[in-house]
């Protein structure tokens, strides 16, 4: 449980300022982050890389481990965000709104596709979350990864969606700054969430859903919102992956996508916002840090470059059980990355205590 | 209609084979209350240790009775083993911890086999599907009509032999000690534990014995689709699940009703519309029981308790 106390911690904003504060500074910072490192085409792919699966891990993280509902098809909300969002670009391509500069009325297209995406995600996620209404645990977990295979089966069967071999030619307008903009926000809501009422109500489902529902806890209308959240974001994410990459097809988002993000968030500590960030940024730039690596090293360990990709998978395995057997909790546990510093880098914990 | 009697005779030979992997789940469900999401998994190394054995024996001897049957066992007798160490190693230590670590756990365990298999250095197969050996020579057993209905020997022999275990394991269950003291942990393992049974011997040989099972299975599924690769124990491991969901997981005679519906089920779909939409009319199955009927054909429902 994150620490009441945090909540208290004074502010030197008045009221009106805090709520938009946060937005401003970060959408500064990225846009000069924009300027200083947008030039630079392998940066760029990789923090869009690292920017979605963080979003993703967020967002499962809202329904994993803050309402303790175990959802292992997550790749399945970032499939139906990709490719909803990427048709929409499609069929926008050609448009412009006139009375702004190109590029801006693009980013425009883009914000309304990725809306667009993660709205039809959400609805999606609203499906998912039903059945949680009779399903505990386990089985849970069993029909979340069915309704993932069951979308990406759809798409790969439907031809207007490019079937197996996907779509191609969605135009390229992601940026830095769009990808980490949304990184923002998606954590804002998370941390918002995770320190309300609303949250609190999470937390108590996630301890004991009888006790919660005892306690006066709506825990139907609570466990479904958590779901439409989180898929939210996922699709969003979807929508910004399919605007960076060349070409996206349903083999993007198999169960081994979803999987992935399940290890970053049990690796990071079910219920800790900051170190599902930290877990999804280091289980994204180490495989890519070898491949690169290795391929500069040249000769043969170029073979060991490809090597990499081909055993990422068992070692998440292993990590896995590892994990449980070693660490249940995870990194962090349910706690944040400025409650495990120490008490004299941390104006929170001071605070707290 | 021989069409259509056609599917029916491929969809019960594949509805055996399901059965025997989801006989293997419904055991360990039973005992541990854990679903064993590895178990495909599990099937899978069966088949690697089959086809390993097959090749060892040559192309004489691997069609002799005794080479099948040094297959069958070879594979069923590693299967055990690795069964054996999935239970000690990474299911005991988390026996009374939460029920999602042994999930997590078993979805890890299962994901470091399929995707470990397709690694290609030292003994490891590799990703390529290859051909499984023919150990038994197909030949017509049964033809209707100008080859309008063809039943195949080993869509026979696989009967046969799922028939043979599954009668072996309601016998197990139901006749001997050992099935009693296995009933007795999986309705309540700690007051087992304190009538005497060795609880952890006894979840250790079930775990054995539905390894040992899938193993089988894998073997009649590779006789069938003559083809192994390490990613066949998911999908046959999903189809399974869903059979002993679909029966009443926990169920042995549940087990086998809903695998043989499952396989007829895989076997229409494919056969009147496209492969591609098999999984998720297996997905779709699963969760439309899950939603009205969750304790299956076969279970009882039991209300949960605080």
């Amino acid at each position: 449980m994150p620490e009441t106390a945090a909540l208290a911690a004074p502010s030197i904003l008045p009221i009106w300022a805090r709520g938009v504060t946060p937005v401003l500074v970060a959408a500064g910072a990225l846009a000069v982050a924009q300027w200083l490192l947008g030039d630079s085409p392998f940066f760029v792919y990789i923090a869009s890389i690292v920017g979605v699966n963080t979003i993703l891990a967020v967002s499962l993280n809202i329904v994993n481990g803050m309402t303790g509902q175990f959802s292992i098809g997550h790749a399945g909300f970032m499939a139906v965000g990709a490719f909803i969002s990427g048709k929409v670009s499609l069929a926008f391509g050609d448009t412009a709104i006139a009375a702004i500069p190109e590029s801006a009325s693009d980013q425009v297209f883009l914000v309304g596709s990725l809306l667009a995406g993660g709205t039809g995600a959400a609805l999606f996620g609203f499906l998912v979350g039903l059945p949680s209404l009779r399903l505990r645990g386990d089985y849970l977990a069993i029909v979340t990864l069915g309704f993932g295979e069951i979308i990406r089966v759809i798409v790969q069967n439907t031809p207007s969606l490019g079937a197996a071999l996907g779509l191609s030619g969605i135009p390229q307008t992601s940026s830095l700054f769009m990808v980490w903009f949304w990184v923002f926000l998606t954590v804002l809501v998370a941390r918002r969430i995770a320190n309300s009422a609303h949250g609190r109500s999470l937390w108590a489902i996630r301890e004991d859903e009888v006790a919660a529902e005892a306690m006066g806890v709506d825990t139907t209308a609570y466990k479904v919102r958590s779901f439409v959240i989180s898929s939210f974001f996922a699709g969003v994410s979807g929508g910004l992956f399919a605007h960076f990459v060349p070409i996206i097809n349903p083999n993007s988002f198999t169960f081994v996508k979803s999987m992935e993000v399940v290890v970053m968030i049990v690796a990071g500590g079910l219920g800790s916002t900051t170190g599902a960030i930290v877990a999804a940024v280091a289980l994204t730039l180490l495989p890519e840090g070898l491949r690169s690596l290795f391929t500069a090293l040249g000769g043969g360990n170029a073979d060991l470059a490809q090597k990499v990709d081909q055993i990422r998978m068992p070692i998440y395995g292993l990590l896995l059980v590892v994990l449980m057997l070693a660490r249940p909790q995870g990194l962090f546990g349910t706690r944040e990355v400025w409650d495990v510093l120490p008490r004299w880098m941390s104006r929170r914990r001071r605070s707290a205590a | 209609m021989s069409d259509f009697i056609q599917h029916l005779i491929n969809g019960i030979a594949a509805g055996t084979i399901y059965a025997l992997v989801a006989l293997g789940y419904t055991m360990v469900y039973g005992v541990l209350k854990l679903i064993n999401f590895a178990h495909g998994d599990v099937m899978m190394v069966g088949v690697y240790f089959g086809y390993a054995t097959a090749f060892q024996l040559g192309r004489v001897a691997r069609t002799t009775l005794w080479g099948v049957l040094a297959i069958f066992l070879v594979a069923m007798a590693g299967c055990a083993l690795l069964g054996f160490l999935i239970e000690r190693f990474a299911y005991r230590p988390l026996r009374d911890k939460p029920r999602l670590t042994a999930l997590i756990t078993a979805i890890g365990i299962s994901f470091a086999l399929s995707y470990g298999f397709q690694l290609d250095f030292g003994p490891l197969p590799g990703a390529a599907p290859r051909a499984f050996p023919e150990v038994i020579q197909p030949t017509e057993w049964l033809v209707i009509g100008d080859r309008e209905v063809v039943v195949w020997n080993w869509q026979v022999i696989s009967l046969l032999i799922a028939a043979a275990l599954m009668v072996g394991l309601q016998y197990l269950v139901f006749r001997t000690r050992f099935g009693r003291a296995m009933r007795a942990v999986s309705f309540d393992h700690r007051v087992a534990g304190l009538m005497g049974i060795p609880t952890d011997r006894v979840i250790a040989v079930t775990f054995m014995l539905g390894s040992a099972l899938a193993a089988g299975a894998g073997i009649l599924y590779a006789i069938k689709d003559t083809s192994v690769q390490p990613l066949m124990g998911l999908y046959v491991g999903l189809m399974a699940f869903v059979a002993a969901v679909v029966g009443g997981i926990g169920q042995v005679p549940g087990a086998v009703v809903g695998a043989l519906l499952l396989g007829l089920i895989e076997e229409f779909v494919v056969g009147y519309t496209a492969s591609s939409w098999r999984e998720a009319v297996a997905f779709g199955v699963l969760i439309l029981v899950l939603l009205f009927k969750p304790e299956g054909l076969f279970g009882r429902a039991s209300a949960e308790k605080v």
